[in-house]
């Protein structure tokens, strides 16, 4: 019983195997695609290991505090920024073996010619509570 | 209304609707209900007999659920073989309930979401509130586990050690949220060890009383956490240590030593020093042993490395530490302990800091990476020095 973030990066990740940008994929592709990703969340559902599951806007500012009674400072966004996160799906499994088997399935989702992508994602645990018991 | 009370009659009102023909999954599912009618009616109108009240209410619903499923005949059949209420259950009833709950064809995570509703008496939400994750998937968790258990005869004989995992389980990983997992799994315990007359059950209750014990003095009013050595014992629990320690005795003088008698053991022992200074490190060492020689388990060889450090200094658990596999989770934490005890600040120093970074969670993160600020401003680098 562990948390893990499935994590999918627009930059930052090693290339895919088949790595043809979404734009260039037939429509047809892209509704087979966007069907695997509901079809694989719905099974986590039922399997009961869902958490959450949501994407992000590819563009963002960066913000920070700009000292007491003025506004905080927004920049951005850096073309040069190496990592850019998509998106992520949160999970909650028996083990990390489970988890990576999950990961795995989602990088299986079909991008051109309807082939696996083959995409990288990043699995990390969750900080959890601490043990009741430790010695 | 004592919601304990009413959650303890929970197995035994399931197990007299499946005596009665119910499968599992629609008593179950029934139970729930009648309980959710008990909390709404009783506060203004309690009944006299509870279980039996919601034995009949719970009936009912099985019956509408079942006319609702179009099954006219089955319920028909039921309602032909419906018995006159007879007296309670046997205590029987319940145990194959803890053991239909622990079936070992169950996940674990699925078995402790099944024990907690179906012998615990807990709602999907509350559930799932403990344990973080949406109520839908807690719903579709517990679904899929009384599908799973569904072919299991309710009179099969279990196995005790698989169902004191379970509340181990839901003992250790005692979550936050509106429920109180560690106390709702002394319960569960409490009730397991009085149906049956096993040692490593009284082990385990032992074990929970023992750490429950000491739950307040554990975490400081910021919610860090305050290792035993530096705990206020004055704030421990002495009735529940006694408690404890009285079960433990019980289960130790049956002579059929297990795991969970062993950990009580050594809990009893830190129970026992009235200050850190004065714990009987020895004794704790020779319980590990009696563990590890029960479990082979690389956990318990790095808790006796700590334990070792303590009884013959920090080069002895130095020593036992170079035994224990790196990669264990805390290796690098004991590592660090060690080398400060030692008076080898600078290795201390960085290895607090790099265990901060393998920590699993939050609050021993953070401790961590307090220990090793403490020890770098000893050394006068400062905190990033």
């Amino acid at each position: 019983m562990a948390k893990y973030l499935l994590l999918k990066h627009y930059r930052g990740a090693p290339a895919a195997i088949n790595d043809v940008p979404m734009d260039r994929w037939t429509q047809e592709e892209i509704s087979d695609h966007v069907q695997y990703m509901n079809d694989f969340a719905a099974r986590l559902e039922e399997s009961g290991e869902f958490v959450d599951g949501q994407a992000l806007a590819p563009e963002g500012a960066w913000v920070r505090y700009d000292g007491e009674g003025r506004p905080p400072v927004t920049d951005g966004p850096f073309a040069e920024t190496k990592d850019l996160i998509a998106g992520w799906m949160v999970i909650d499994v028996d083990s990390y073996e489970r988890a990576v088997e999950l990961a795995g399935e989602l990088s299986a989702a079909p991008g051109a010619g309807g082939k696996p992508i083959h995409e990288w994602l990043e699995v990390r645990p969750f900080l959890s509570a601490p043990p009741t018991i430790t010695e | 209304m004592d919601g304990v009370l009413l959650r303890s009659l929970t197995p035994g009102v399931i197990a007299v609707l499946v005596r009665r023909g119910a499968d599992f999954a629609a008593a179950e599912d029934a139970v729930q209900d009648a309980l959710v009618e008990a909390v709404r009616v009783w506060p203004g109108d309690p009944p006299r007999d509870a279980k039996g009240w919601l034995v009949t209410v719970a009936w009912r619903r099985f019956l509408d659920a079942t006319r609702a499923d179009a099954s006219r005949r089955r319920r028909e059949d039921l309602v032909d073989r419906e018995p006159a209420p007879g007296p309670a259950a046997s205590v029987d009833d319940t145990l194959q309930l803890y053991f239909l709950c622990a079936h070992p064809s169950l996940t674990p995570s699925s078995a402790v979401a099944l024990t907690l509703r179906a012998v615990g008496g807990l709602t999907t939400r509350q559930i799932a509130r403990a344990y973080l994750v949406p109520e839908a998937t807690m719903a579709q968790r517990i679904s899929r586990a009384k599908r799973t258990v569904s072919g299991v005869r309710f009179d099969q004989p279990g196995d005790v050690a698989t169902v004191l995992r379970v509340l181990y389980l839901v003992f250790n990983e005692g979550y936050s949220g509106d429920v109180d997992l560690a106390a709702e799994a002394i319960r569960l315990t409490r009730q397991l060890a009085a149906r049956v007359d096993h040692p490593e059950v009284a082990g385990l209750l032992a074990l929970m009383l023992l750490h429950h014990a000491r739950r307040a003095a554990r975490t400081a009013p910021d919610g860090s956490l305050v290792p035993l050595a530096e705990q206020d014992r004055g704030r421990w629990d002495a009735r529940m240590i006694s408690e404890g320690v009285a079960v433990l005795q019980g289960a130790l003088a049956r002579d059929r030593l297990g795991e969970f008698q062993a950990q009580a053991a050594i809990a009893a022992l830190h129970a026992d020093a009235p200050a850190a200074g004065e714990t009987d490190w020895p004794q704790i060492v020779e319980w590990y042993d009696e563990l590890a020689c029960l479990t082979d388990s690389p956990v318990v060889r790095l808790n006796r490395a700590v334990a070792v450090g303590e009884a013959d200094g920090p080069r002895a658990g130095l020593a036992a530490l170079a035994a224990v596999d790196g990669a264990l989770p805390r290796h690098t934490a004991v590592a660090a302990y060690l080398h400060e005890r030692d008076g080898d600040l600078a290795t201390a120093a960085r290895l607090y800091a790099e265990a901060a970074l393998k920590a699993a969670n939050l609050a021993e993160r953070d401790h961590l990476t307090r220990q090793a600020a403490r020890i770098n401003a000893l050394l006068g680098a400062g905190p990033s020095g």
